[in-house]
């Protein structure tokens, strides 16, 4: 998984208000290559949460170098929307879970897949 | 899966797509040709502007990452859902470009609000007409999907689900829970006409839109074949039995008297003319489908 999927994902148990974002907790990190595409970072950018970002970046330790807030300036720099690109779209969560903020709840992620399944009691 | 009989039927969604359906998504040329078909004119329905920049999309029933995988062709960005692991699997395992995610869209997507350019899913929706347990409602479960489908889709956003309802009031429930959340929109049906090539599409738009997506094959006109069809419609997929046919003695069949081949076009073509000339008026107009040769059933 991503930290770009990590971004959208939210908690959807019946009656979460606050499921958004979650928690990681690492157990295996891997690094693919992804096609560097300024345009698409650009577009991307206007729809992520960056605090939530920041958060998910420290989690997988990737969050060197990001700053606390992005400028318009920057979004034209090749340098920042290298390392963005990298924590966006290369640093995958293997193994691990997501951790609901409200509730505590766990959704395991195995060979990088989460599983957003939930109980009858929780729908 | 045999012809007449329905997936919905034999069992629910997560057991069903096992690791040998799985399987199939992968090896059946004819599976994959057909996903690939059925993405391309989701795509087309769903009418992105054609400006270049790759688009986040949500697959809705991504299984093995088919249909995922024309989406990374035409340029976008994509995030699967799916309720078999076993496809999913079989996703990972093929390197799609996109996440998947473990889900069951019955019970709502699990994303944040405003997030997706579109939405596509070929051939999942109609199971959330099933009951597979006894805490399923197909109302409620069309309902949770669509209101989170609803949310997390951006304003302007559309969504093209190809479905295959089973009878004409599923078609009507899956419309109505919908509309019901806000979405404008209705149903696309391709080939009306023909029972092989008929296709299901839902085209739901978030917001007002004067978008009005155009359903194929209305003219009665049957789906063209396509080469690729023809293609894994070959030799591996035939069975010939030469030893069976009989000889035959005297005059070939199919040839007449006035030198043309019988049931042949033009022979078809100068029946039809001498009946238009004996006065008859319901004989069908003449086209380039008139007296084509099917395909060879195996």
């Amino acid at each position: 998984m991503k930290l770009l999927t990590h971004n959208f994902l939210q908690c959807h148990i019946k009656g979460v208000k606050n499921g958004y974002p979650l928690n990681i907790e690492a157990v295996k990190i891997e690094e693919r290559d992804a096609d560097f595409d300024p345009d698409f970072l650009r577009s991307m950018f206007k729809r992520i949460d960056w605090k939530a970002f920041l958060v998910g970046a420290q989690a997988l330790g990737c969050a060197e170098g990001l700053p606390q807030a992005v400028s318009e300036e920057q979004l034209q720099d090749d340098g920042f929307l290298q390392k963005f690109h990298h924590a966006l779209l290369e640093v995958c969560l293997e193994e691990g879970s997501l951790i609901c903020p409200e509730t505590g709840r766990r959704f395991p992620v195995v060979k990088g897949i989460p599983n957003m399944l939930l109980n009858e009691d929780e729908v | 899966m045999g012809k007449s009989e329905r997936p919905e039927h034999t069992a629910p969604p997560d057991i069903f797509y096992n690791e040998d359906e799985a399987r199939k998504y992968t090896s059946n040329t004819r599976m994959i040709a057909i996903q690939e078909k059925l993405t391309q004119r989701a795509l087309e329905l769903l009418a992105l502007p054609l400006d270049g920049t790759p688009r986040l999309l949500l697959d809705i029933g991504c299984g093995s990452g088919l249909s995922g995988e024309a989406l990374t062709e035409a340029g976008h960005a994509w995030l699967g859902l799916d309720i078999s692991e076993a496809m999913l699997d079989v996703a990972v395992e093929r390197e799609v470009e996109g996440d998947v995610l473990l889900g069951d869209m019955g019970q709502g997507v699990p994303l944040r609000q405003g997030v997706f350019d579109g939405a596509i899913s070929i051939s999942a929706v109609q199971w959330l007409c099933n009951a597979d347990r006894s805490s399923h409602e197909p109302r409620k479960r069309l309902k949770a999907f669509f209101e989170s489908l609803y949310r997390c889709l951006a304003r302007g956003a559309r969504a093209v689900l190809q479905v295959y309802p089973e009878n004409a009031m599923q078609a009507e429930m899956m419309v109505a829970a919908a509309m019901k959340v806000g979405f404008s929109g209705g149903l696309v049906v391709d080939y009306p006409h023909s029972t092989r090539a008929k296709k299901f599409f839902l085209v739901l738009m978030v917001g007002p839109s004067s978008y009005a997506p155009q359903a194929k094959g209305l003219d009665g006109a049957d789906e063209p074949m396509s080469e690729d069809e023809d293609v894994d419609m070959g030799e591996g997929g035939q069975v010939r039995n030469e030893g069976r046919q009989r000889k035959r003695h005297g005059k070939p069949k199919g040839s007449s008297k006035s030198g043309a081949q019988l049931k042949s076009k033009s022979w078809v073509l100068k029946k039809k003319a001498q009946m238009r000339g004996k006065g008859y008026t319901a004989i069908p107009v003449d086209t380039k489908y008139t007296a084509r040769k099917r395909k060879k059933g195996f």
